[in-house]
């Protein structure tokens, strides 16, 4: 494989660990968020600074990295999550906003400058970049792919599924509303934290900019283009929102305008996404493989 | 009494749906709240399960104020609602849905035994277990709905209008299914509906309810003989009426 095939690969794989932790706020839960760039980037923001200032290696700082963006998403979570359903999106909305603007504006942060020289992971004395890199990255994609195949089998995840199809009818079976999204959110923002760790140490230079709201708003679009509460569909989601631009470079620059463009069409025509119930995909998938299911 | 309710009030803004209603349910007893659409039958379900704020009043539950009392917490001490149109989760299995209302009290009940007792009530939620909850007929959907609240064997078992666009068949058989529930497994059952006559014939007592007050109660029976009665809510006709007295 060449060097910018790796490279786009292993963005895909952090993007899909981040659209996996979306997934389960959006898509298991029922909450919408418009904000989860801000937890990639206390996440990266978290790794890169317990690396450069503090001296933790990659690994002793991980643990902390996802611990801190976990405690975050709570804080920032239980107001958030006692307002009414249209007003989350909006609060979300402002998260990414002041999170962006604290990495910009405080000198701490490394303000417009960002934080430079994040070292490299190293595992086992080698230095890993390039394809070994990208396998570190799958296999941490593997293991949020697990954690949340697990999730959608346990009871907590039964709580959130009945509370995004009903949560008046999910209270009065026993459900706390409460408590249930704000689980799927620090659950969420966790994995956001682990992507973003991954991210910093690929970069090893990081600016505010790389956690703006546009990049939010992309997160969603893989989550609702892949399909909102499937397993594979984030991570199909990321695959082509991230590839499809690098093909046809001229996309770049409008970036932006098609993620939105594709949210709103996804939305309107197949609000189950590419992997949901009776989407295009299943039905062609089950007129080539008849008896077979697509994956989910 | 199970079930104690003082001077409820509810209101929707200016809209007051329900104003000092009194009434009682003791344990073993299935009571009805029979009255016209809008009288405000389901917003004191909603006011006893936690779903909307009380204005006023008191509700007590076992002898404890519950009030203020979140919905889920009050579903936790064993009140469970089988709500108006049934609120099936659409999106998640028959089986799924059973299991949603046992949740936290998988080590408390013994599950399988509950799925089996109820499987057998209701073989059509056996046939449907994996189907999602959305494909089901509206009969379907109200069996699952009492189902789900079946299965944590609840202390009081809330009861929203179920025969509400049931088949008239299916609608004895539910509530010959309520009557036994009460009489052979003791379950005590509040049961609100316009359908007054399938429901006194079940019940013990009952009250009735015109624009958000409590206007008559007595036994059953007693409500089934009374001519206002008759000619309010059995539809009978002024000669049908005399010739019952
Ligand atoms: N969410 C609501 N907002 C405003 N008014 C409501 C609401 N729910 C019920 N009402 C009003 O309260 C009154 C009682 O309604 P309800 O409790 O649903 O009666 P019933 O169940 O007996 O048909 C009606 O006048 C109805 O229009
Ligand atoms: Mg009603």
């Amino acid at each position: 494989m060449n060097a910018y095939v790796v490279t786009v690969a292993t963005l895909v794989a952090i993007q899909s660990i981040v659209a996996c932790g979306l997934n389960v706020v959006v898509g298991y839960a029922g909450q919408i968020s418009l904000g989860h760039a801000a937890f990639f980037g206390i996440g990266a923001y978290a790794s890169a600074l317990l690396t450069t200032k503090a001296g933790l290696t990659f690994w002793t700082a991980l643990p902390l990295v996802i611990a801190i963006t976990g405690l975050v998403g709570l804080l920032l979570g239980i107001p958030s999550l006692r307002v009414r359903d249209d007003f989350l999106a909006i609060t979300t909305i402002g998260i990414n906003f002041i999170v962006e603007a604290v990495f910009l504006y405080v000198p701490f942060f490394g303000g417009a400058l960002g934080i430079g020289g994040i070292p490299r992971v190293t595992f086992f004395h080698v230095k890993m970049k390039g394809l070994p890199y990208l396998y570190l990255c799958l296999a941490f994609l593997a293991l949020v792919l697990l954690v949340c195949r697990w999730f959608t089998r346990s009871w907590a995840g039964l709580a959130c599924f009945a509370l995004r199809e009903d949560e008046t009818a999910a209270a009065s079976m026993g459900i706390s509303p409460v408590r249930f999204k704000l689980l799927a959110f620090v659950l969420g923002t966790a994995m956001a934290g682990l992507g973003g760790a991954l991210y910093a140490h690929f970069m090893r230079f990081i600016s505010a900019g790389d956690f703006s709201f546009p990049v939010s708003v992309m997160l969603l679009s893989m989550v609702v283009l892949g399909g909102m509460g499937t397993l594979w569909g984030p991570t199909l989601g990321a695959v082509i929102l991230v590839s499809l631009p690098e093909l046809f470079r001229p996309l770049l620059e409008i970036r932006f305008l098609i993620y939105t463009l594709l949210l709103l069409l996804m939305i309107r025509f197949q609000p189950g996404g590419l992997l949901g119930e009776a989407s295009l995909v299943r039905r062609v998938f089950s007129r080539l493989m008849p008896g077979k299911e697509a994956p989910r | 009494m199970l079930l104690e309710v003082n001077r409820l009030e509810i209101s929707y803004g200016d809209v007051r749906a329900v104003h000092g209603a009194d009434f009682a349910v003791a344990e073993g007893e299935l009571v009805s709240i029979i009255g016209a659409n809008g009288a405000g039958k389901t917003s004191i379900l909603n006011g006893i399960m936690g779903l909307v704020p009380v204005r006023n009043g008191t509700v007590r539950f076992r002898g404890r104020e519950i009030t203020a009392m979140p919905a889920h917490r009050r579903a936790h001490e064993g009140i469970r609602l089988v709500p108006e149109r049934a609120r099936v989760f659409p999106r998640l299995s028959v089986y799924e849905n059973l299991l949603t209302g046992a949740y936290g009290l998988r080590k408390k009940i013994p599950l399988e035994e509950r799925l089996r007792w109820l499987y057998g009530l209701f073989p059509i939620l056996e046939e449907r277990r994996d189907q999602p909850a959305q494909t089901l007929s509206g009969g379907e959907q109200q069996q699952l709905a009492i189902a789900r609240a079946l299965i944590s064997d609840p202390k009081l078992l809330l009861v929203d209008e179920v025969s509400m666009g049931l088949m008239p068949k299916l609608v004895d058989q539910v509530f010959d299914l309520l009557q036994s529930l009460n009489r052979d497994h003791g379950l005590t059952i509040l049961l609100v509906e316009q359908n007054a006559r399938a429901s006194l014939e079940i019940s013990h007592r009952a009250y009735v309810l015109e624009t958000g007050s409590v206007v008559m109660e007595g036994p059953a029976d007693d409500l089934l003989d009374d001519p206002k009665i008759q000619r309010a809510y059995l539809g009978l006709v002024e000669e049908e009426v005399e010739r019952r007295q």
